[in-house]
């Protein structure tokens, strides 16, 4: 392990703010648009199964 | 898998059935891989000689950057194949990596920016590499904002292949930017031809986080391709057949 703390490791040589801001947004943003897909997913689910059958698709 | 095989998820009615029973997969493995790659950088690679541990922000921002340029040229070929060959399946995956391919090109910049303070002083330089990516980043916005534009669908498709094949242009000026022109961003560390300049933890680290990306990416575009299928294929038999398992999307 390179760390002998987990203060040491938190701290990331002083550069504190920028590792785990960068980190951080990283994951929100995967988050975010993980989320944003699985609803979309759903959403589209929902409306196809209300939906009459039987015709050409949009295309 | 044979041709005709491979061929035959063309059909949005089997690709949807295929893709659903792969992403639960593919979640799980950009979870573990992930996980090993960041174990891996964050708690057993040492640290910079000359960064310190600032550059262990190259764990995510390569990784992003790669994928930002891989999901582009996916994109674009998927668009020419929907155009060239009138494929609806071919012209709907590239609608679902464009967005994919934002949040990449994002997270490329923004990475960018927070290691570059550290390591240049500048959250920002407009040297060849960065702003190509800036320009990528354009060009994935214009691609969504043009096809969202346009009311028939089919032409939006075809007008979005154009802009993102005559776009594809700027992946190899950003692959190239650090060999062409002089500029502050750094050389290639990691290529196909000559063995990695990169200490071998780092490298594994980084290859193991590039592989969770794509992992990742698969998930999401493959979950946003199902949703855009069912948007375009609504009403239609297939779909209706679909019954109470329509309404249980996979994750």
């Amino acid at each position: 392990m390179n760390w002998r703390s987990a203060a040491e490791f938190f701290a990331m040589g002083g550069y504190a703010p920028f590792v785990w801001g960068a980190y951080g947004l990283t994951a929100a943003l995967m988050a975010l648009e993980a989320w944003l897909a699985v609803r979309r997913r759903r959403r589209a689910c929902a409306e196809a199964a209300r939906e009459p059958r039987a015709r050409e698709p949009l295309r | 898998m044979k041709t005709s095989a491979l061929f035959s998820l063309a059909a949005p009615s089997r690709f949807y059935r295929a893709s659903d029973r792969l992403v639960p997969w593919l979640w799980v493995a950009a979870a573990l891989l992930a996980a090993a790659g960041l174990a891996l950088g964050l708690l057993f690679a040492p640290a910079d000689a000359q960064q310190g541990d600032a550059y262990r922000i190259i764990f995510i921002h390569v990784p992003a950057a790669w994928m930002s340029m891989v999901v582009y040229l996916a994109m674009a070929a998927w668009a020419a194949v929907g155009w060239v060959l009138n494929a609806r399946m071919a012209a709907m995956l590239a609608r679902a990596l464009a967005p994919t391919g934002v949040v990449f090109t994002l997270i490329a910049l923004a990475t960018g920016a927070a290691w570059g303070k550290p390591a240049w002083g500048a959250w920002w330089v407009w040297d060849a590499r960065l702003t190509s990516e800036l320009i990528l980043l354009f060009l994935y916005l214009g691609y969504l904002a043009l096809v969202e534009a346009i009311d028939d669908v089919q032409r939006a498709d075809r007008a979005g292949a154009l802009v993102a094949v005559i776009g594809a242009v700027n992946v190899p000026v950003i692959y190239f930017s650090v060999r062409w022109w002089n500029t502050l961003h750094q050389g290639a560390s990691v290529s196909l031809s000559a063995a990695p300049k990169l200490a071998s933890p780092m490298l594994v680290a980084m290859l193991l986080m590039t592989c969770a990306f794509w992992a990742y990416a698969f998930a999401v575009v493959l979950t946003r391709a199902g949703a855009i299928v069912l948007e375009r294929e609504r009403g239609t038999e297939w779909v209706g057949r679909l019954g109470p398992a329509a309404a249980e999307p996979v994750a």
